[in-house]
């Protein structure tokens, strides 16, 4: 009795699994001109950025030097990665600093900019506009500032110390573990001010005036007041997509590194996870390695970004 | 003087009290950012215009006293005297840039009128995975793509650039987020009810309501592919781009002379100008931009 209950349930579900099936299938014929407008993008969106993710995952269990076929060694690459590689660790240290120093100033800074320039005439905000937003698309202009703090006395930083009579001899800038990051973090934040910045210039100009003078009636007495309880609750979309764009980039300080501290920069200092990538990637040719130290990476990158929508999501709440 | 009295007026319309000394706070502060921001690419013009003499003046000085175009015209002379023609790279770059952004704005756009504007089975995964790859950088799937391209057989052609530069994920963002809160879905439906067929819908009644995205996509292409610089693809001398040949003679010893500047300052006119052009539609854009949790 029971039996045949369960049968008869299995054939009910089965046929429905089928009919839903089915119906899919109607639809995706009748909406076929939305496939053949979406097909070329998302098939080289799927090739180049879909399903390099997964190969990455499974080289990254292999050992692999792009000659032989991968060798499977299950999760050896990683036990080396986190018990054997103190480099690797080192860079782990390194990238948290600049991504962790970069990522949430570089967001302030772009929502302050932004935020500070809205209520300036126009032609002025346009100007700003331009003049903060530059150095993030003028190419390798960064650099410059290789030349302004350049090692010898011909460098602009150090003549100008010398001159006053701060230093005696001409700083090592890019070579001395000291003063390598804070002029990264610098760097990195000079060529930072980007996408998330214009995304909040438009979501602040976006923005009902009609809610400040309605907040006005409500007892928002201040400028704070008023950024807190109308202005960020308004552009919270924007804040979002910006925090993406923000994180993603603080991750992705490499080239900088590589071209202001060279490869490798002395005794690691400047180490990025990155550059250990570049390492192994491009010049030991360790290919199952350097894809554990790319999903590592990977992880990171989304974790973070997951973390800080659900922080961002309880902004003005 | 005029300008802060205009302003505090204006605000004082939204009937909240502000201070003028909190108003010179702001304007303080943002001039020191300013030239925080301005001042190093002043520094790198000021130096691409500089005599031979004044850049190894000692102490150095930060503005140029007798500005030069020499660095140009040694940049120029040594473009000429290069194994491989120069106009090739600019050729190359020119190439790069050129189809690499048309493929993307248009392939891009295709896809985003489906997702946005129609309803399929996918339609959500599509997208969520176009979200999810905003989260991590090129960087991590740079060994995979290697191998693809490699497969493909497309190393050492400009395929290898242009092809996966019509994926960027950016792009078909920025472009389904506008056309969503942009096109009234009325204006479809009433341009179906007179025929037109689901291609024309497209390129003649949306293509034209979003030409500020499209322009927007335009500029991201173009700063992305024209400072495109040394690839692993890309082996062969005569295939390489102009920022390659241009770094090369930054590299290449004389980076403190000024032509390497000169180079510098060369390479980021593009990018700028395109986007001072173009600065009210991006803005306009990025509007829409905005991400729901």
């Amino acid at each position: 009795m029971n039996t045949g209950l369960a049968v008869k349930n299995n054939i009910k579900a089965n046929f429905n699994v089928k009919h839903r099936l089915s119906r899919t299938w109607k639809e995706v014929k009748k909406k076929r001109i939305c496939y053949l407008f979406a097909a070329p993008y998302m098939i080289i969106f799927f090739t180049f950025t879909a399903l390099p993710v997964i190969i990455s995952l499974f080289l990254g269990f292999t050992s692999f030097n792009l000659l032989e076929a991968p060798v499977f060694v299950g999760v050896e690459n990683y036990i080396r990665l986190f018990l054997d590689d103190d480099i690797f660790i080192k860079a782990i240290g390194n990238t948290f600093i600049l991504a962790v120093m970069t990522g949430p100033i570089s967001y302030i800074m772009c929502l302050m900019f932004a935020w500070l320039i809205n209520e300036l005439p126009k032609a002025l905000r346009t100007i700003l506009t331009l003049v903060f937003y530059a150095p993030s698309i003028s190419g390798n202009v960064y650099l410059v500032w290789g030349i302004l703090f350049n090692k010898d006395s011909y460098g602009f930083a150090n003549s100008l110390l010398l001159r006053f009579n701060i230093i005696t001899s001409p700083i090592l800038w890019f070579e001395d573990p000291k003063y390598m990051m804070p002029l990264l973090i610098i760097v990195s934040l000079w060529t930072s001010i980007g996408t998330s910045f214009l995304s909040f210039v438009a979501g602040l100009q976006g923005i009902d005036k009609g809610l400040y003078e309605a907040a006005a009636v409500d007892g928002v007495k201040n400028r704070w007041q008023e950024l807190w309880y109308v202005t960020l609750p308004s552009m919270k979309p924007q804040l979002m997509f910006g925090a993406v764009m923000s994180i993603t980039g603080s991750f992705g300080v490499g080239g900088i590194v590589t071209a202001l501290c060279g490869m490798p920069s002395k005794d690691y200092a400047a180490h990025t996870i990155i550059n250990h990538l570049e390492d192994y990637g491009n010049i030991r040719f360790e290919m199952g390695y350097a894809s554990a130290i790319a999903t590592v990476l990977f992880f990171i990158m989304i974790f973070s970004n997951k973390i800080v929508q659900k922080i961002l999501a309880r902004v003005g709440d | 003087m005029i300008k802060l009295k205009r302003i505090r007026l204006s605000r004082n319309k939204s009937g909240i009290r502000r201070s003028y000394f909190v108003d010179f706070g702001i304007y303080l502060f943002l001039l020191f950012f300013g030239l925080f921001m301005v001042l190093p690419m002043v520094y790198a013009i000021s130096n691409s215009l500089k005599p031979l003499e004044e850049i190894w003046y000692f102490p150095p000085r930060f503005f140029v006293r007798n500005p030069t175009l020499k660095n140009f015209r040694d940049l120029f002379r040594i473009m000429s005297e290069s194994w491989v023609p120069f106009s090739r790279y600019i050729f190359n770059t020119f190439l790069i840039t050129g189809v690499g952004t048309f493929g993307h704005v248009v392939l891009a756009s295709l896809c985003a009128y489906a997702l946005s504007k129609h309803d399929f089975p996918g339609k959500n995964l599509m997208f969520s995975m176009v979200v999810l790859s905003l989260m991590f950088s090129g960087v991590v799937t740079q060994i995979p793509n290697f191998i693809i391209v490699a497969k493909l057989g497309w190393i050492d052609s400009y395929k290898a650039i242009i092809i996966p530069a019509f994926g960027s994920s950016l792009g078909l963002y920025l472009m389904k987020q506008f056309m969503e809160q942009m096109i009234p879905d009325s204006v479809l439906e009433s341009a179906r009810m007179d025929g037109a067929h689901e291609w024309k819908v497209f390129w003649k009644i949306v293509m034209p309501l979003v030409k500020p995205a499209w322009l927007t996509l335009t500029i991201f292409s173009i700063q992305g592919l024209w400072g495109m610089g040394a690839n692993k693809f890309i082996q062969s001398e005569e295939l390489k781009t102009l920022n390659y040949a241009l770094s090369q003679i930054l590299a290449g010893g004389i980076a403190r002379a000024g032509t390497g500047s000169a180079a510098a300052v060369l390479m980021m006119i593009v990018p700028i100008v395109a986007f001072i052009i173009t600065q009210s539609n991006v803005i306009e854009t990025m509007s829409t931009s905005g991400m729901k949790d």
